[in-house]
């Protein structure tokens, strides 16, 4: 089950309205900005009514399949704690897990049928050596939008890469309005420290 | 690029400048930014049959012409489709059929490759969004060549993924356009159509040699024990886990070429055909009397990812027991002060039964509001509703409404309500009318006032429609007043006769419509019973904590709402008999 040539995986899992598939899109151009040959995936329609949002991006210097496969993620993007619970089969044995402490209750949590799992973190340890904590939706709030959450979180993953910050930053620069970037390249820097 | 966009990107290189479409997921953003581009003509139709029909039109004027569809809308269109394999097509054109395996968002998932067979139409399957650039001007070009329509394929995977594209410079354009009579050709009467019959298999052996040697039905020996025969996505999935083995990789995959699969199966010891959904390859090859395994190993079910196809072929049943967890799910949820959860609130209330259609409030089956009770197509809401009126007879009365969206009703809603005023039906109709094709991401339909190019037009009185179609009974309610919703569907129900009610409000997400959010409303801790009334509603916002039992206290809980995603629509206010919403 190993991955064949260099083409490695990153899954980023949350839920409609976060800006995940934003994020994906970001770091996308980074990685062709940096002349790495990118794919990704993601399903709109439905999954944007609340439900969960998924992306695969898939890099390296050929990559053929925009889908990763069961056991084939290197590293995990959790957007929203529980969601990284969610993949875990999707993981390589050696693979990273970032996540935002955030939690979002789906309904069947808010009627009180099923508890919001309370041992995320040391499940994810049982199994994966790697796994990072950030409260990324409060180093946002710090930068000025708790909506660059998800800038927060690419900073953070921008530390797993070996691609110069500068390239990030241009980017980011080129990815939102005048008056957001400031807040934006802040977060990046916030999800970068942590 | 995403595959749609490419597919855009491509229609505009290629000198297209004139295409039809209804919006349906995966394939809606080709036409949202096909229009972008200068110089073109772009419309929404109100269904796919209409779509097809204007395009065949253009095409006969002597334009290149695009007709865009999801696999489903092609079934609305197949009556021109079987037709217009007969006459041919003048100028140009391509039918753009978007495939959703895994049913991502569709009610089937139904292979459009069998259209390509059935109706004897070329088709061609493109594996990403830089093929799919270069294919839609491939199929310009057959279309052209060989007086035929051609169908271009993708799947949701392919319309959806993004990676590396690039643009070329746009032909530049030409206007072939006139007026030119050939009743032999264009009017099918029988004894006309009895010689374009021949044309068309005439035409088949022609495209068949073609696919001979066109340049995207391409072979890689590498590894000559195993060879894989695959067309689209599923190529990539197999090349991504099996690098080193031969391939025969069918950029066309109607009509497919016989001498070059022979001279593959020729080359290469054994041979697996990789297909998504039908066996339609593999079904054709063995019949050429070629030994090839396929769906005795791979699913017929859902899309395909890397592993699946190297489980198959390795003879696993499963990857290495990988960790996991159940976690609650998180299904999809009407939005925050969407105007169908009232209705469907009052519905379920009312306990009757709901034939349901396409769109958002087909997510309202869900718990808790569970408002809606069967969903077919596009449409079939309103025959549904009437023909089991009429079959329950007395049993069924005041008991059976029909619910369909606005842009739904016009696609293909106004002749079954016709029909139920002609056939003296029984039946409740709501049409909940929140002026845009929201589903699919607020797109412009008869009725919004605008054209696709944003230019203003006549905006459809559904009221004065509805009355004209010889319905009597017509109530308009607003579903944020959930006492008069009930009311008024109370009493329509009680009538003889079929009713309409028009359940109208903008749908939140709908910009042009400017609903500003109220205040974000709060629950006073004290006040709440926790009597979980409010939760019946499904609003996102609103969840419900557990507290510790005071004492000679019977409440358990108390409701809270998240004032980030509230909305302030005031339902739950409405709901709730202690007054603790505010």
């Amino acid at each position: 089950m190993v991955n064949n040539y260099d083409v490695k995986s990153i899954l980023l899992a949350g839920v409609g309205g976060q800006g995940t598939l934003r994020a994906s899109d970001i770091m996308c151009i980074v990685m062709m900005e940096a002349g790495l040959d990118v794919k990704k995936s993601e399903v709109h329609g439905m999954a944007q009514r609340g439900g969960c949002v998924t992306s695969h991006v898939r890099y390296g210097s050929k990559v053929y399949s925009p889908l990763a496969k069961l056991g084939g993620i290197d590293l995990l993007v959790a957007f929203e704690k529980m969601e990284a619970l969610r993949y875990m089969n999707y993981l390589t044995k050696d693979a990273t897990i970032i996540l935002n402490a955030d939690e979002i209750y789906p309904p069947s949590v808010n009627f009180g049928d099923i508890p919001y799992p309370d041992d995320i973190i040391p499940l994810l340890r049982i199994n994966y050596k790697q796994v990072k904590e950030i409260d990324a939706t409060d180093l946002a709030k710090k930068s000025g939008n708790v909506k660059a959450a998800n800038v927060v979180l690419l900073g953070a993953i921008s530390n797993l890469m070996n691609i110069p910050s500068s390239i990030w930053e241009e980017v980011i620069k080129k990815s939102f309005p005048e008056k957001l970037v400031k807040i934006n390249l802040a977060a990046f820097q916030k999800g970068r420290d942590a | 690029m995403s595959g749609n966009e490419a597919i855009a990107r491509g229609l505009y290189e290629a000198g297209v400048r004139f295409a039809a479409a209804y919006p349906g997921t995966p394939s809606t953003e080709i036409m949202e930014e096909y229009s972008k581009y200068e110089g073109v003509y772009a419309e929404w139709s109100p269904n796919e049959k209409v779509a097809l029909e204007v395009a065949i039109g253009a095409a006969l004027a002597g334009e290149k012409a695009v007709a865009v569809m999801k696999h489903v809308g092609v079934n609305v269109a197949a009556d021109p489709l079987f037709t217009v394999s007969y006459t041919g097509t003048n100028g140009a054109l391509v039918i753009i059929t978007a495939d959703d395996p895994s049913l991502h968002s569709s009610q089937n998932e139904q292979d459009n490759r069998n259209y390509a067979k059935f109706s004897k139409i070329p088709m061609l399957e493109p594996a990403d969004a830089e093929e799919a650039k270069e294919f839609i001007k491939l199929a310009f070009e057959i279309s052209e060549k060989f007086d035929t329509p051609v169908f271009l394929r993708t799947t949701t995977r392919v319309s959806h993924s993004k990676s590396v594209v690039s643009p070329a410079d746009p032909l530049p354009y030409k206007d072939k356009t006139a007026i030119t009579y050939n009743a032999a050709k264009y009017v099918m009467v029988p004894a006309n159509a009895r010689i374009r019959r021949v044309e068309v298999e005439k035409r088949m052996q022609l495209l068949k040699s073609f696919a001979e040697n066109f340049s995207e039905n391409k072979m890689e020996i590498n590894n000559p024990d195993i060879g894989i025969i695959t067309a689209g996505m599923p190529y990539n999935y197999a090349k991504d886990v099996f690098p080193d083995y031969s391939y025969l990789k069918l950029g066309m995959v109607y009509p497919l070429p016989e001498k070059l699969i022979r001279d593959f199966a020729a080359r290469v010891k054994n041979i697996y055909v990789v297909e998504e959904l039908d066996p339609f390859l593999e079904e054709q090859i063995k019949a050429m009397g070629i030994k090839v395994t396929g769906k005795e190993i791979f699913p017929y079910t859902n899309e395909f990812d890397p592993g699946i196809i190297q489980n198959a072929i390795n003879k696993l049943n499963k990857p290495a027991n990988l960790p996991t967890k159940n976690v609650p799910p998180r299904p999809p949820n009407l939005c925050p002060g969407c105007p169908h959860r009232g209705l469907f609130y009052t519905l379920k209330k009312l306990k009757v039964f709901v034939t349901g259609d396409i769109g958002c409030y087909t997510l309202s089956f869900l718990k808790p509001l569970e408002g809606l009770h069967s969903t077919i197509c596009m449409g079939a809401s309103i025959g549904m509703a009437h023909g089991m009126s009429k079959a329950l007879k007395e049993k069924g009365k005041g008991k059976i409404v029909g619910v369909i969206g606005d842009s739904t009703f016009i696609h293909s809603g106004i002749t079954p309500l016709l029909n139920m005023a002609y056939n003296k039906s029984n039946a409740v109709i709501i049409i909940c009318d929140n002026s845009t094709t929201a589903m699919t991401g607020m797109q412009e339909h008869p009725a919004t006032g605008y054209t696709l190019l944003g230019e203003e037009t006549i905006k459809l009185d559904l009221k004065v429609l509805v009355a004209a179609l010889g319905i009597k009974n017509i109530r308009v309610v607003d579903p944020y007043d959930l006492k008069t919703t009930r009311t008024v569907i109370k009493e329509e129900l009680t009538k003889d006769g079929p009713s309409v009610v028009i359940s109208q409000r903008p749908c939140v997400l709908f910009k042009r419509a400017k609903t500003k959010p109220q205040k974000p409303l709060q629950v006073d801790p004290e006040k709440c019973t926790g009597c979980k009334v409010c939760l019946g509603l499904g609003c996102p916002p609103i969840s419900w904590k557990k507290m510790e039992k005071k004492e000679g206290s019977k409440r358990e809980g108390v409701s809270f709402i998240d004032e980030n995603l509230c909305n302030g629509c005031g339902l739950c206010l409405q709901l709730c008999k202690f007054g603790a919403i505010k």
